[in-house]
């Protein structure tokens, strides 16, 4: 297990590193990379030479990369072409609000879990059916237009939830906050909804059909029983592993998210910087987010061997 | 050439004295019938039909029932409410809503086409050559696969798009390059059980080179699960395109896309929700027909995996 663990890490450095080069040299090769940025003619060319000196950009490639890594691995991103703040200020400022609607998110799509488990228990009935139905057209609907459709029912008739943003400035109070996180934390648990119903749906159906469920039965052990003890037991595992996925979604999706909904957090960040062509940031954002997403699929992976004694580590 | 050769088996065994009995249908055609039976298919096929027609003749449709222009701006008739004569409503700058959506889905569909094939050409490839190569090469596409698997896609696109500022077409291309690794890793693992099959070892006693082996005796085992794939990409093209778009970092206007005609949104909510409503159905309906067509196309080419 610790060998596994080790292994892991480590593999999971290597991808990081792998991540940093690709996105580097990305943002490098490219036509009108971060130099282009000073090619406003009204800019003397001593005075870019200056600006080149001070942002780096006049030392070899590999070296910019290489002093890159090393401050980045300090937490040091360095400064934004806009505001010259430093980045990794910027991101702490909008950390807590993507953190606080990813989580409300997550928590809120493990409804997921007993839809699937009541899907499997009424197979082929009404519920199963609707579910099933709920599910494809969940996958085929972008879930943010659909937070559009919502906020503009809404809009236009009772104003059930707020136009967008975290809180109503000057009223600052906790009812507040959840009236305004209400809609974009549904609407970011859908994809939590639909992977984890139609997971638990398989397993529990499969766990059904295992020798140990009907010898429990046999046994005459009561349902509600069997149902906590020997199937839903075994069908949890791997929402473990799941876990991890939805995790990458939700950081995916928080660009989208959080601009549908005026949320103040690194995705609308992200898609300001593009605007601003602020490559210190961008970078900052991708290495931040691939982190994120990396972590999460590590502790899944180690979680998994944790909650299923089964599991073999070579 | 699949379906060549089994039909082909099939008629040799036949009864001899049948020769006027028509030939056994061969695997596609037995797909295609399999899949007429399904009546969700069949839904989804019109459905899609219909859409990509509609989107095709947007030119003629605009010109000779609606009598718009798609850029055709009339400021003193923005926000139009849906009505005669602007069947859709209009935008802030007074153009026709249905015009432009026809005329976005033209984009919209062309970068979910130009996306799947992108995407299965390398998915397929290099999923082969991992596969049927293994050792180094397989070792070497796999951590490439990881890296692309780990960074969220949205941030990854995000900053292709800015640097790059694609057409596009452009776009399409770059959505299908970071978009194969799913594909290559079923056909990856669909190589690895064929390529152990004994008629591959026969292939290659007989001096079969290995490009003639994949491309002959391996490839077409991969027909049904690549046309599955093919569905599930060019769908899921046109949800990334459009969210992209939406952004502001995708389609650039002018040009019309589905995503890019919601851009501006949050100011339509209260002032005109049918320009909300109607690019982001046709999204829907769009993604929703491809997949329930891939997923009977995915029934009707085996009917054991039926769930």
């Amino acid at each position: 297990m610790a060998r596994f663990i080790v292994r892991r890490i480590i593999q999971s450095l290597f991808l990081l590193l792998g991540i940093s080069v690709l996105s580097y040299a990305m943002m490098r090769a490219a036509p009108g990379g971060p130099e282009s940025y000073f090619d406003d003619p009204k800019i003397p060319p001593s005075t870019r030479e200056l600006l080149r000196q001070q942002f780096g950009l006049n030392e070899p490639v590999p070296v910019q990369y290489g002093k890159w890594l090393w401050n980045a691995l300090h937490l040091n991103f360095g400064y934004s072409f806009i505001d010259r703040r430093p980045v990794i200020d910027k991101i702490l400022e909008r950390l807590p609000a993507t953190i606080e609607l990813s989580l409300a998110s997550l928590l809120l799509g493990f409804i997921g879990i007993p839809m699937g488990v009541y899907a499997a228990m009424n197979r082929g009935k009404l519920p199963d059916y609707l579910l099933r139905v709920l599910t494809v057209i969940g996958n085929a609907v972008p879930h943010w237009w659909l937070g559009l459709m919502i906020l503009v029912i809404s809009a236009n008739t009772i104003r059930l939830f707020p136009l967008g943003g975290m809180y109503t400035s000057g009223n600052d109070t906790l009812p507040d906050r959840l009236w305004h996180l209400v809609l974009p934390a549904a609407i970011g648990a859908m994809g939590g909804w639909i992977v984890f119903s139609r997971y638990l749906r398989s397993e529990v159906l499969e766990v059904l059909g295992q020798d140990f469920v009907r010898t429990a039965r046999a046994k005459g052990v009561r349902e509600p029983v069997v149902m906590s003890r020997h199937v839903l037991r075994n069908a949890l595992i791997p929402v473990v592993t799941i876990m991890g996925g939805t995790l990458a979604t939700l950081v995916s999706g928080s660009v989208l998210f959080e601009s549908t909904f005026s949320w103040p957090g690194i995705g609308r960040m992200a898609v300001a910087a593009a605007f601003q062509r602020d490559y210190p940031v961008l970078m900052a954002l991708t290495m931040l987010t691939s982190f994120l997403v990396i972590a999460g699929n590590l502790l899944a992976d180690i979680a998994y061997g944790w909650v299923d004694p089964r599991v073999r580590y070579d | 050439m699949a379906e060549v050769t089994r039909a082909s088996e099939q008629r040799v065994t036949a009864p001899v004295g049948a020769a006027e009995q028509r030939p056994s249908p061969g695997y596609l055609e037995l797909t295609w019938r399999r899949l007429r039976r399904d009546r969700v298919s069949m839904f989804a096929i019109y459905l899609f039909a219909a859409i990509c027609l509609l989107t095709l003749a947007a030119p003629l449709i605009a010109t000779y029932v609606l009598h718009t222009d798609p850029n055709a701006q009339n400021l003193r008739n923005n926000f139009a409410m849906p009505g005669p004569g602007n069947w859709l409503g209009t935008d802030e700058l007074g153009r026709d809503n249905l015009t432009r959506v026809l005329y976005a889905g033209q984009v919209s569909l062309r970068i979910g086409f130009v996306v799947a094939i992108v995407s299965l050409l390398l998915g397929v490839s290099l999923g082969l050559v991992a596969g049927f190569y293994g050792g180094l090469v397989d070792d070497l596409i796999n951590a490439v696969v990881q890296v692309l698997l780990n960074i969220p896609t949205l941030f990854l696109l995000i900053l292709l798009s800015v640097t790059f500022r694609p057409d596009p077409t452009g776009l399409a291309i770059i959505i299908g390059a970071i978009g194969w690794m799913g594909t290559a890793r079923q056909v990856r693992g669909l190589c690895l059980s064929v390529a152990r099959r004994d008629y591959v070892d026969a292939a290659r006693v007989l001096g079969a080179s290995d490009v003639r082996i994949l491309y002959r005796h391996i490839l077409p085992n991969l027909v049904s699960v690549v046309s599955v794939v093919a569905g599930f990409e060019i769908a899921s093209a046109i949800l990334v395109e459009s969210g992209l778009s939406y952004l502001g970092l995708g389609v650039q206007p002018p040009t019309a896309s589905w995503g890019n005609m919601l851009q501006n949104s949050l100011d339509y909510v209260t002032r005109a929700p049918w320009l909300v409503a109607a690019p982001g159905l046709m999204i829907f309906l769009t993604v929703l027909s491809i997949f329930l067509l891939a997923d009977g196309l995915r029934d009707a080419f085996d009917p054991r995996m039926r769930a």
